[in-house]
């Protein structure tokens, strides 16, 4: 089976004032199967809403693509070229799902005519009723009330509204829904009935496959297939869910899941520690492995060398201590960074 | 618990906005009594009004109805002036929003210097320039990186380990904290409960108010559970998270999610239409 989606070296940047740079993504690969729920998990900060915005084509100054390319279908065009993105790409082949879904309503039209025109804007023949229709018949599976459609998005609460532009952007039955923090703004239930709606799509096959990023690993763990852990603007452990959660080999993933808090009766009583330190500062990241200064592997080759994603396995890590440990002799070099 | 131990009682507190058809009982009639050195959770989704209920108890919005008593203070429930002043002194915030929190024209060291001034014997000089590195340096913060900044040049996650500096700093003998780690990612989260937790040891009793069972269960001796307003349900934490007795409590804890190993879980659910419960049982 061919991937719906690769994606080959992404870097992207932003470009301070000063002409500092804020390297956001750098060198992120990856590729989406059809059917497949691929999960990004990563602390704020870490380039997953910028990768999501690069892989949408909704990238704008001061974000500047510096390279990628991007292949769908196996038809390849490169990140940096905007123009050459075949123009029913966006929205209808790919679309977001925003994180700040609350503010990306337009507050001057009803729910109905905003759905109308999302949908107009693509499908320019559509009929009026056929469009208020479908959208009436989404808002059901997120249990809202047809009166929604009547409503001005400030008649509706914040958790209403994400479930308003989740409906609104998955109208179009995009092949791939890259949703950046969908849930964010949701309580538990409200989640849980999002992340229900999302898989009911892609069991229904309205859409192929969904990218889902996210800070939250036990709700990304209940959704993704395959999960890929950023930090600092880089994938540092690629894997199946099963594999991530139970045996993660990057000491990052495994810090991130010690201090994950469940209610269950194992935390209760027992001391946690968190990550020290904070993530750095994506102006002057760190040289070599970017997590080194937190690390408590680090070791002098991590101080220096930037270690390359291999594959152990079936899945992918990025670390000097994995491969010494593993005995793994990268097939690449590893590269100053 | 008899009320002679208890540090802070709560009874009947009810706070409602709005007049007539428009009335919204955001708090209604909560009771409940935390002792020296105990960490108490309130749980809930947003709008169960637990916000409100620690504004209430913090003394910035007037209760409709009801009564708090804090310790040797008695009922502090309508002071004003000089004697809310001292409630403060021993009644501190950590709050939800940290850009909401800070003036913004006072750096780091104007705002710590300018908190201390609620106490009545504040440390002077080398010991209070002391005492204010050792507060920044137990939450991860730089002194000297730090001090001379601004609220604006300070991320969020700084902002709320900054709060949690100010309280290490006053040593209240309550913190009323209200989602204390919202801004803060997974790596961070529990350094600051960890911080928290740690704050008991110096007696100080903690009301920790979050929608997030997982942390609740982590830091919390006893579970008060928020539903439209009222405590449906409370109870020592284990007892609670092991026979949870509310239909709210249980859906709470039903829907949050494990660390799972794919799809499967939760397409599997059955309950995926928001219910509705009484709240009168």
């Amino acid at each position: 089976m061919q991937p719906v989606l690769t994606v080959e070296n992404v870097e992207a940047a932003y470009r301070l004032p000063n002409a500092q740079e804020v390297r956001a993504v750098d060198g992120v690969s990856l590729s989406v199967m059809p059917g497949e729920v691929l999960g990004i998990v990563g602390e704020s900060g870490c380039g997953k809403s910028t990768l999501a915005s690069v892989l949408a084509f909704t990238a704008r100054p001061p974000l500047r693509i510096k390279a990628g390319t991007l292949a769908f279908d196996g038809q390849r065009v490169p990140l940096t070229e905007s123009e050459r993105v075949p123009s029913d790409w966006r929205g209808r082949l790919i679309a977001l799902l925003p994180q700040g879904a609350m503010n990306s309503l337009n507050p001057t039209l009803r729910i109905r005519d905003f759905a109308l025109d999302v949908l107009r804007a693509h499908e320019p023949n559509v009929d009026r009723r056929v469009a208020v229709e479908r959208a009436r018949e989404r808002l059901q599976q997120l249990s809202l009330p047809p009166r929604v459609l009547d409503s001005y998005p400030h008649q509706l609460s914040g958790g209403m509204k994400q479930r308003v532009v989740a409906v609104i952007s998955t109208l179009l039955n995009p092949r791939i829904l890259i949703a950046d923090e969908p849930t964010s703004a949701l309580d538990v239930s409200s989640q849980r009935a999002l992340v229900h709606l999302l898989l009911e799509l892609l069991e229904r096959r309205i859409i192929t496959s969904v990218l889902f990023i996210s800070h939250d690993l036990p709700l990304l763990s209940n959704v993704a297939d395959q999960i890929a852990v950023m930090y600092a603007g880089e994938i540092v452990e690629l894997g199946a869910t099963r594999q991530i959660v139970r045996t993660p080999q990057h000491p990052y993933t495994q810090a991130l899941i010690r201090s994950t808090l469940v209610p269950e009766r194992t935390i209760q009583g027992r001391r946690i520690e968190g990550i020290p330190g904070q993530p750095p500062d994506l102006r002057k990241p760190p040289p070599g492995c970017r997590f080194h200064p937190r690390c408590p592997h680090a070791m002098e080759r991590c101080t220096r060398e930037r270690p390359p994603l291999e594959l152990i396995d079936g899945g992918r890590v990025a670390c000097w201590w994995v491969f010494e440990r593993l005995r793994v002799v990268p097939s690449r070099e590893g590269s100053d960074a | 618990m008899t009320s002679r131990t208890a540090l802070l009682e709560v009874e009947g507190l009810t706070r409602r906005f709005g007049s007539g058809r428009n009335v919204v009982t955001a708090v209604k009639d909560v009771s409940f009594t935390l002792a020296p050195g105990e960490i108490v959770a309130i749980v809930g989704e947003s709008g169960s009004g637990k916000s409100t209920l620690a504004r209430l108890i913090l003394r910035l919005l007037p209760p409709t109805a009801g009564t708090i008593r804090f310790a040797e203070l008695g009922d502090v429930t309508r002071l004003r002036g000089g004697q809310l002043r001292r409630y403060w002194q021993h009644v501190q915030a950590v709050f939800q929003d940290p850009f909401a929190t800070f003036n913004q024209f006072f750096t780091v060291r104007r705002f710590l210097l300018r908190s201390l001034g609620i106490l009545d014997d504040p440390p002077q000089g080398t010991a209070r320039d002391k005492a204010i590195a050792a507060a920044l340096q137990a939450v991860g913060l730089e002194p000297s990186d730090v001090l001379p900044k601004w609220p604006h040049q300070l991320s969020g996650g700084q902002r709320q380990r900054l709060m949690i500096a100010r309280t290490l700093l006053l040593r209240p003998r309550l913190v009323v904290a209200d989602e204390p780690t919202s801004m803060l990612d997974a790596s961070l989260r529990v350094t600051v409960l960890n911080l928290l937790a740690e704050l008991r040891q110096h007696g100080t009793s903690i009301l920790f108010i979050t929608h997030d069972l997982g942390q609740a269960f982590y830091l919390a001796d006893r579970l008060l559970v928020m539903y439209q307003g009222e405590i449906v349900e409370h109870g020592p934490v284990e007892a609670v998270l092991s026979a949870p007795r509310h239909p709210y409590t249980q859906r709470l804890l039903a829907d949050v999610p494990r660390l799972g190993e794919g799809r499967t879980a939760l397409t599997t659910s059955e309950h995926l239409t928001p219910h509705h419960f009484s709240t009168s049982s």
